[in-house]
């Protein structure tokens, strides 16, 4: 049987990368990230006021993952 | 939780018979009966009925931490729950009348059956176009220190039992929707740390502001329409058959709980409250972010896919809530700006 990842990350349409499993989050120093839950969200729009974490504002400047349809 | 003040005949005709032992209650019950059926009946405006959503809101308390003085062995006492049903009945349709009014024009992807991703897409949809007064503007911009009071009075007959009428739909669920709801419930309850339950960050923000902590100690102070909220997730939580609701209501609430929460926050930290106090609010910005993600593809989406006849009663929980928190809205906006309180009761100032 394959043995399962530590870790996964989802990754959102339109929105942020949902991490859960076994990990890390640090600074470039090595330094750990305050976390406080299990599983966060990531923030991958750029606009969050609170990287590296999501904070919703992905849906406010309707950020899209997707390239515009041709 | 106390007993609280009567607001007319049916919740005072409860009282009395909860205050009796259920094997010896039988003709008052009965009497119980009628004159709930007489008082639905008469009453066009259920969620907005003060002794129709008090007697309501007591009769599920029964069910989450009780009412002081009053036999555990009313919880299942099969002639009280004839009476919530009863109850419930015409609530239930208002609420989905309601719900179908803040729907709108609700357009669903065409062909069978609905994927998780689109599911979760119209609920975000649908969050997104929730453009009721705004509440969370007012207290960050506006709000004065009294009505900073009034709106943690309005919330704290939910947030002080924060995420527990969601938590009776776990058992209902399988495989991933129920892994989903597990995983944003542990993370409500602190994660292993009782100091860090949502409600316990509520109680402690209400402790910052001089407010009483204690469940229920604001019950009389607050309208129907703020019990109807708390009620219309007891009515999905504790009922199976709107499993797909209570996943739909959870959805939207933490869709659209982010951004409002930033500003709630804001809000008293202009009247220069410190981390004691908006800790609570922050902690949601951050939450509710990887929580809507999680609740509208894994949970509502994961059980539409699973159960994809749900997918109706997913849509009305997810505007039920849109529908009753606008109406909710209004009525502190409302009251605020002619500069009168939003409660039936002036709450004690601070000590």
């Amino acid at each position: 049987m394959d043995q399962e990842a530590a870790s996964s990350i989802v990754v959102c349409p339109d929105g942020p990368l949902i991490i859960r499993g076994e990990f890390e989050i640090v600074t470039p120093s090595g330094d750990a990230v305050p976390r406080d839950r299990k599983t966060v969200a990531l923030c991958r729009c750029g606009a969050s006021a609170i990287k590296p974490y999501c904070d919703g504002t992905h849906k406010m400047i309707k950020f899209r993952t997707e390239p515009p349809a041709g | 939780m106390r007993i609280p003040e009567t607001r007319g005949p049916l919740s005072s005709a409860l009282f009395t018979v909860l205050a009796q032992a259920p094997d010896s209650a039988g003709t008052e019950l009965d009497a119980l009966h009628r004159l709930a059926a007489r008082q639905v009946a008469a009453t066009a405006d259920i969620i907005g009925h003060e002794d129709i959503q008090l007697a309501l809101f007591c009769l599920y308390e029964l069910h989450y931490s009780g009412l002081d003085g009053v036999s555990d062995h009313w919880e299942w006492e099969p002639g009280l729950i004839r009476v919530r049903r009863l109850l419930e009945e015409p609530f239930e349709a208002d609420l989905r009348a309601a719900a179908q009014q803040a729907a709108g024009d609700l357009e669903l992807p065409a062909g069978g059956a609905m994927s998780s991703d689109q599911v979760a897409d119209v609920l975000f949809g649908l969050a997104g176009k929730d453009t009721g007064p705004s509440v969370s503007r007012y207290v960050a911009r506006k709000a004065n220190l009294d009505q900073l009071r009034e709106f943690l009075v309005h919330k704290s007959m939910y947030q002080l039992k924060e995420a527990d009428p969601h938590t009776w739909a776990i058992p209902r669920l399988s495989g991933r929707p129920k892994a989903a709801l597990v995983e944003i419930q542990a993370d409500e309850y602190g994660g292993g740390r009782p100091e860090r339950m949502h409600s316990a960050l509520f109680a402690r923000t209400m402790r910052g502001l001089g407010l009483d902590d204690s469940y229920g100690a604001y019950v009389d102070a607050v309208p129907a329409v703020s019990l109807a909220s708390v009620n219309l997730m007891s009515l999905c939580g504790l009922n199976r058959r709107l499993r797909g609701a209570i996943t739909g209501h959870l959805a939207i609430y933490e869709m659209t709980s982010s951004q409002p929460n930033r500003f709630y926050g804001n809000g008293f930290r202009r009247h220069g409250f410190g981390a004691d106090v908006t800790h609570y609010f922050d902690e949601h910005v951050e939450a509710d972010a990887v929580h809507e993600q999680i609740a509208g593809r894994d949970l509502a989406g994961g059980l539409v896919e699973a159960e994809p006849e749900l997918l109706a009663d997913v849509l009305f929980g997810a505007t039920a809530v849109m529908a009753i928190d606008s109406r909710l809205s209004a009525h502190l906006l409302s009251s605020w700006e002619a500069g009168t309180s939003s409660l039936r009761a002036a709450v004690p100032a601070a000590a």
